[in-house]
């Protein structure tokens, strides 16, 4: 399964890939009402987070582990393991909001919507042509979707 | 090859997705005493107070149990395993043969010896029939009492009082949540409950239950002297494992079922995983019943994978609780409550009680095995990753972790470059 693998030597820590991202989970599909008016409205969010400390910066979200923490964590049954695609898949109708993922994936890929009582993880830009937004977008080819 | 699971909880399914990751094939059957595919258990607190409805109550879709070919048998009980000639024998008459057998019933609600405690009008909360049971008593009853002030009897608390009922917990430590939180945490959720009108009383108990002549719930009479009227009394103390099945079968069973590291019993392909398992427990490295749902799930998991054939041990699980009280949100991780004077510890603890948030780090031996937060919850997981993955954090890493919080680029750079950004052909999951 072609997984995104984030590289830290290569990451400037732009946040170009958290604003593809937002991007491409928002209603509009355009940067600028995204980053301008969903986010406040509606609580659009990025799935990537830019990590940094003194100079060294990455990218990370969720990897979509084969035996995630955070499907055993689920309460509602909203976090599941798709066995065909291998994607770590969420449910947003059967979650309540408990936060028992969050509590669980050690790897921080899971945060909390800013508005409602639902989580925000990344989902591979499962239904996205051309795949990954932030791959597509990041200047420095420090994200690479690869079969490891 | 034929897998028997008695149980349709959440160790069920853990089982059912172990066993499938490696044997696609093999013939799954599922004995489960309740008359429902799996729930999730914790989601009755949410039905019960009307947050959710009946159809949200399933932990995977219609089609699963087909899907991964299980055959389902509910509303059965199982009332004899034979491991000698590997048969589980049921209520409905039927006798189940098995190549590997998992038990994995769970607990049951424990009712300790009230006097009064006989009889109508008591309730425990851990299964869907008791979540429904209370929803039609809701609205005929004014006044519950919640005997236990830990994670059940809090959530049978928030859930009646948002039904309309009047709601008094007693508790008997000196503090709510006296498990998995600690005093200050506890606090700050007491602080919620008696906010919206729900009232707490520690270091108290009921002595004794008082009936009317006909025999109905009249009131508590508490340990102090008082007498608090009621029309229900919701026992809540927690749930001890329900290891009848494996006792009478002559399986080792000492708080809970004795598991190894492949979580199986004494008994050849008979292993255990969740509630009803006294399995390895990271932090103390002991084997230890811990009923947490991720437990529950990854016991079932590595039961699974190892009945079918996968020689993979269960390293371990760690207690782990996340929980909201009326909009703040909980989370509490690995030891939390070291013992007092127990100079192997070290805890650091800031406390804002006007923001209504908390945060408490545990280290023992340079690294960190507990954690509880309230209120800012939101790097929970980061700060998961160090107990679970048993980091060491010596002078500056740990000065950093308390001081600005968890960071990816803590990690040992060997472990954080396995994880994220591995060689080809040695990706690890």
């Amino acid at each position: 399964m072609k997984r995104v693998y984030p590289d830290k030597d290569f990451c400037i820590g732009c946040h170009i890939c958290e604003l593809a991202c937002l991007t491409a989970h928002s209603q509009s599909k355009d940067l600028i009402l995204a980053y301008t008016v969903e986010r406040g409205q509606s609580g659009a969010s990025s799935c990537k987070h830019v990590h940094e400390a003194g100079p060294t910066c990455v990218a990370l979200s969720c990897r979509h582990c084969d035996e995630p923490s955070c499907v055993a964590a689920c309460i509602s049954g909203a976090l599941q393991k798709d066995p065909e695609t291998g994607r770590t898949v969420y449910n947003r109708d059967k979650c309540v909001g408990c936060w028992s993922c969050l509590m669980a994936c050690p790897y921080g890929a899971i945060a909390r919507h800013p508005l409602e009582a639902k989580i925000v993880k990344c989902d591979l830009c499962f239904d996205r042509p051309g795949g990954p937004a932030c791959v597509a977008a990041c200047p420095n080819k420090a994200l690479k979707q690869e079969e490891r | 090859m034929t897998y028997v699971i008695i149980g349709n909880g959440v160790a069920s399914i853990g089982a059912i997705e172990g066993i499938r990751r490696h044997d696609p094939k093999g013939q799954i059957v599922i004995i489960g005493a309740e008359d429902a595919a799996a729930y999730g258990r914790p989601l009755i607190s949410y039905l019960l107070a009307g947050k959710i409805g009946p159809e949200r109550l399933a932990l995977r879709g219609d089609d699963y149990y087909v899907k991964n070919g299980v055959e389902l048998k509910l509303g059965t009980t199982a009332t004899n395993i034979d491991t000698v000639k590997k048969t589980v024998t049921t209520d409905k008459g039927e006798t189940v043969k098995y190549d590997r057998l998992l038990i994995a019933t769970g607990g049951i609600p424990f009712v300790p010896p009230i006097p009064g405690v006989q009889g109508p009008d008591i309730y425990s909360f851990t299964t869907l029939a008791h979540a429904n049971t209370l929803i039609e008593l809701s609205s005929k009853i004014k006044r519950a009492i919640v005997i236990g002030g830990g994670l059940i009897g809090l959530k049978a608390a928030e859930s009646l009082h948002d039904r309309g009922v009047g709601v008094t917990i007693l508790e008997l430590a000196p503090r709510i949540l006296s498990g998995g939180f600690d005093e200050k945490a506890g606090k700050l959720a007491a602080n919620r409950l008696k906010n919206v009108g729900i009232e707490v009383n520690c270091g108290v108990t009921a002595k004794e239950i008082q009936r009317t002549k006909e025999g109905r719930v009249k009131g508590v009479l508490l340990t102090d002297g008082r007498f608090l009227e009621c029309d229900v009394v919701v026992v809540a103390i927690g749930v001890v494992p329900h290891s009848a099945l494996a006792k009478e079968a002559g399986i080792k069973v000492e708080r809970g079922i004795m598991v190894d590291g492949k979580l199986m019993t004494n008994a050849k392909d008979v292993y255990a995983a969740g509630d009803v398992a006294q399995a390895m427990d990271q932090l103390s490295g002991e084997h230890r019943v811990v009923p947490i749902w991720p437990n529950a799930y990854n016991q079932g998991y590595a039961s699974g994978r190892n009945m079918a054939g996968a020689k993979l041990p269960y390293l371990g699980g760690l207690p782990m609780n996340s929980i909201s009280f009326y909009g703040l949100p909980t989370i509490s991780v690995g030891t939390v409550n070291p013992p007092d004077g127990d100079k192997n510890y070290e805890v650091h603890a800031l406390l804002d009680e006007e923001k209504e948030t908390y945060r408490k780090l545990v280290f023992r031996d340079g690294k960190l095995v507990g954690y509880v937060l309230v209120g800012d919850i939101d790097k929970g997981g980061m700060y998961t990753a160090f107990i679970k993955f048993e980091m060491p954090l010596a002078g500056e890493a740990k000065d950093k972790l308390i001081n600005a919080g968890p960071e990816v680029f803590l990690w040992p750079a060997e472990l954080f470059d396995e994880t994220w950004n591995p060689e080809p052909a040695k990706a690890a999951r």
